[in-house]
């Protein structure tokens, strides 16, 4: 494997006196879709939040693209070339879906190609374009979110369910969108309860429990072992397989 | 018996154990330790301020609640015993049922404002608190015709208040340890018995399951909530007891000067004064009151004369003498005040008690 | 960590009812205004009287206006913005009184020249004071309601006594500029001209910070991390940085608010910041946290009914807007404009 693009060492995050993360480690290689997966509460989403900076690891660092990112500031972190959608999708509601994505492009007008790109990949952005975001549907919203993070070429895609709780006809929408972006060679970080979407779209898997990763290697060899699925993460995946 | 007095809540510091016992000493005694006019007076100050400073520290120290209104209920108490004194006519009687009211009123307007500001934000209460308070301050000096207007109110006490009551003629020959027994000695310990009573009251809720939910709630009122507090209904008893608490010190202070007016109650300087003491004397802690309260009434008075002082020593350099001109002392209080939240926000009991 | 997924479609379709809501708090200016000439049954007094109060509410809203947003960005409730409305106050009208050659002259041009130098003077002073004020006091408290409080307040304090210390105890009276004197009469109905020049400035002001939170990218900034202060943060935006312009624009702000309500009280004094600090915090409240809109209508609402009622019953006109505000609270317990925060 070269040189990966994001390398978490065993960083150990905290909230409030919750110890959620106790000494992950992660990698996640240039290219291709990294799944984090696991039961809910085993520190998914803080392992995204910890690298995007909203908490901070205490112990261990988090190397970005070669760079030490553990202590820097959100913005920066973002700046280096980060793209987050949050599990609550982050959209700013009063404003208008042109405005939330004038936001997203940080370092200037967004280019008219790649906006027709997303526009194509979501057709109900460009038909809501001037509306608030806050009246668009949940799976609108969901959109949304994503092509904000795609606003920009970014060097590193962090995506926390995308799929959640939206109906199936959209989450073919959401996981169309998210294969052409990963064929366009983008890197993906991608939390995914859905184990459908995620052993069509994962390339590497990364199963955690209880605040650390306890098992890595390929999506296809999870996908084809169910007694491991089940060994890792219980029966839960089970009832999220459609 | 004296763990049982204090509600189990000790000092916990041997220093602060005997602070609060010499403390506790000199105002039992003050007529005698200290006889003289502005000594004694300075004493009964001490005593309604631990009082007053107390009931606020249930409120902010334990409640995590801002208040810019305690001054009002302060006010409402001292109000209630002047006007049933003027209308009732002097008399144990009217000063009960000036004080009931008082109290009662108060805790019916901190349930009103508790209500409508903390069933939606903890911070809209200060806010709403504060325009509330200075209405009714501006109120109260409006309508002269029944409060005395910015003049106020001098009404009389019972006649068995005041200094030409003398008693133990036959026993002590009117006098004991050279100090005079008139009814000014009984007011002392009228007011110094109403606080003692009123300070080991406010101990006792704040030691009580109520007042340990209280601080569950300050700590982390999501939590409480979802453990199955309603914390909505803690926070207004709380603001209820603290107002009416406060409305007893006012009534002792009435009683205590004999008059009443917006300066003296009301104004924004004693909130500011009563913030004070608090923060310095320990956030949290109801002893913090004590140390707070003794600490700023003794400098008020006496500290106010080094100012002067070193106002008069810096003649003709400039600025430095209106610096430190006596009138000042607010500007220096509100420095000690912001460093006093910064650097040690649990204030002198916090420091004596070992905890940050 | 996340729940089950759940499903929630949300309906587009919404009844006439819903989306009248958003605009009845603008509804109720005009209402309350057709509701005092109920109340007043004379049209050249209520002409009068409603000039005065827009020109008041005008003033309190330049006041407030900064106040909000920095709550809305960064949770952050300063005490101490009366500090800036007095300490502007006092810069201005300094600079007006040593102006005096050019105030007393009867001419426009000098007069409103001498303006500009006392509201550029004590904006310039309360700007400086505002980033000061956030180094010294406000930033260590971050993220603590208690201790914000507190804190400020006692800024308030000390400001309050540095400017007696400065500009001595006594208030200071003083006329306004030649021309800014009188009144201009419209058949019955005399208006100062002052009040008009102030509802003019408070509607520059306005459409000036919409134009600035609607069309450009920081206003775009602002308005998000009102709502959503960590994914501008992930979108790569110095949120701090932001906060502490908006700070400062706001402190400005308050200082000029303070020199246009002392030119309109022809007084100034040590405590007018704390008096204003109540007015404002009425109509934040009422407005709703973190609004400006909200703001804005709530600042009208105050300086009308304030000025409807001193005229019909004096004696009420203090408990106004108490009153208003216990009930606005009670249609909204949010406020009218509540500010949406995605957490």
């Amino acid at each position: 494997m070269s040189d990966p693009i994001l390398k978490i060492e065993g960083i150990c995050t905290n909230i409030a006196q919750y110890h959620i993360l106790q000494g992950v480690d992660l990698v996640v290689p240039r290219g291709g879709v990294t799944m984090l997966l696991g039961r809910n509460g085993v520190g998914k989403t803080t392992t995204l939040r910890s690298v995007i900076g909203h908490w901070r690891a205490h112990e261990g660092r988090i190397l970005f693209d070669g760079q030490d990112i553990t202590q820097l500031p959100t913005a920066a972190i973002a700046r280096a070339g980060l793209g987050f959608v949050p599990e609550d999708m982050g959209i700013f509601a009063d404003l208008t879906v042109e405005e939330n994505m004038i936001l997203a492009a940080i370092s200037g007008p967004i280019d008219p190609a790649r906006l027709d790109w997303i526009f194509a990949a979501f057709p109900p952005l460009k038909t809501f374009w001037k509306s608030e975001a806050g009246t668009l549907s949940g799976g609108q919203k969901q959109m949304l979110s994503i092509a904000r993070a795609m606003a920009e070429e970014r060097k590193l895609y962090l995506i926390d369910e995308p799929t959640k709780g939206l109906a199936p006809a959209i989450i073919s929408t959401m996981a169309r969108a998210l294969k052409d972006l990963k064929d366009q060679g983008a890197s993906i970080l991608m939390v995914e309860q859905n184990f459908a979407v995620a052993k069509a779209l994962g390339d590497t898997a990364n199963v955690m429990d209880d605040g650390r990763v306890i098992w890595s290697g390929a999506m296809e060899a999870l996908a084809n072992d169910a007694r491991l699925q089940e060994q890792l993460m219980g029966l839960s995946m089970e009832a999220h397989s459609t | 018996m004296i763990r049982s007095l204090l509600s189990g809540d000790m000092p916990r510091s041997k220093f602060l154990g005997a602070i609060l016992l010499v403390i506790l000493i000199c105002l039992a005694f003050a007529p005698f330790l200290f006889p003289g006019v502005r000594t004694v007076d300075t004493a009964a100050r001490i005593c309604i301020f631990v009082v007053l400073v107390a009931s606020y520290d249930l409120l902010l120290g334990y409640g995590g609640i801002v208040s810019f209104a305690h001054t009002m209920f302060f006010g409402i108490g001292a109000y209630g015993v002047a006007l049933s004194s003027t209308h009732l006519g002097r008399g144990f009687d009217s000063l009960i049922i000036g004080a009931g009211l008082g109290a009662i009123l108060a805790a019916a307007l901190a349930l009103v404002i508790g209500l409508f500001s903390l069933r939606v934000r903890a911070i809209f209460f200060a806010m709403i608190t504060l325009a509330v308070a200075s209405a009714v301050a501006v109120l109260v000096s409006q309508i002269s015709s029944v409060t005395g207007g910015e003049d106020g109110l001098t009404f009389k006490i019972p006649r068995e208040l005041g200094p030409a009551f003398k008693f133990g003629k036959d026993l002590f020959g009117g006098e004991l340890l050279g100090v005079k027994l008139n009814g000014k000695l009984l007011t002392y310990y009228l007011i110094f018995g109403g606080s003692l009573i009123l300070f080991l009251t406010l101990l006792r809720i704040v030691n009580s399951p109520f007042g340990r939910v209280l601080q569950a709630i300050r700590e982390n009122d999501f939590r409480a909530e979802a453990i199955g507090y309603r914390v909505v209904i803690y926070r207004v008893t709380a603001t209820c007891l603290s107002a009416a608490v406060a409305a007893l010190a006012g009534s002792l202070y009435a009683i205590w000067l004999r008059y009443v007016g917006p300066d003296t109650t009301l104004s924004m300087e004693i909130m500011i004064d009563i913030l004070l003491m608090v923060v310095i004397g320990g956030m949290g802690t109801i002893y913090g009151a004590v140390i707070g309260a003794t600490l700023f009434v003794l400098a008020q008075n006496y500290l106010q004369n080094l100012m002067s002082g070193l106002s008069s020593m810096t003649e003709g350099l400039p600025i430095l003498p209106e610096l430190f001109s006596p009138d000042r002392w607010l500007l220096w209080l509100g420095v000690l005040f912001i460093l006093s939240v910064y650097f040690f926000p649990t204030g002198v009991v916090g420091r004596l008690r070992g905890q940050r | 960590m996340t729940a089950a997924p759940e499903h929630a479609p949300t309906m587009a379709r919404t009844t006439l009812r819903d989306r009248l809501a958003p605009y009845a708090p603008f509804l109720l200016v005009p209402a309350l205004a057709v509701a005092g000439f109920l109340a007043v049954q004379n049209p050249a007094s209520w002409l009068t009287l409603t000039v005065s109060g827009l020109a008041m509410g005008m003033m309190i809203f330049i006041m407030a206006s900064g106040l909000t947003l920095v709550f809305g960005l960064m949770d952050v409730i300063n005490f101490g913005h009366g500090a800036f409305v007095s300490v502007g106050a006092f810069v201005g009208i300094s600079v007006l009184l040593a102006l005096g050659q050019m105030t007393g002259a009867p001419s426009l041009g000098l007069n409103l020249l001498a303006v500009l130098a006392a509201v550029l003077a004590a904006m310039a002073a309360t700007a400086t004071m505002g980033w000061a004020f956030e180094r010294v006091i406000v930033k260590p408290v971050y993220g603590n309601h208690l201790s914000q409080i507190l804190v400020t307040m006692g800024g308030l304090i000390i400001a309050e006594q540095l400017i007696i210390v400065l500009w001595g105890p006594e208030e200071i009276y003083f006329t306004r500029p030649e021309t800014l004197k009188g009144a201009l009469t419209f058949g019955d109905a005399a208006i100062e001209k002052y009040r008009l020049v102030a509802v003019g400035v408070g509607l520059v002001v306005f459409a000036a910070m919409r134009f600035v939170l609607r069309r450009t990218k920081i206003g775009l900034i602002v308005r998000a991390g009102v709502q959503n202060g960590e994914m501008v943060a992930a979108l790569g935006y110095r949120l701090r940085l932001v906060f502490v312009g908006v700070f400062i624009a706001g402190s400005a702000l308050a200082g000029l608010g303070g020199v246009m309500w002392g030119l309109y009280q022809e007084v100034i004094t040590a405590h007018m910041g704390n008096q204003a600090m109540i007015l404002i915090f009425i109509v934040v409240i009422i407005g709703g946290l973190g609004s400006v809109e909200g703001c804005f209508v709530g600042a009208l609402l105050v300086g009308l009914l304030q000025n409807y009622i001193a005229f019909v019953e004096p004696k009420l006109a203090l408990i106004s807007n108490i009153a208003l505000m216990v009930a606005i609270l009670m249609w909204r317990p949010m406020g009218m404009i509540p500010v949406v925060k995605a957490k």
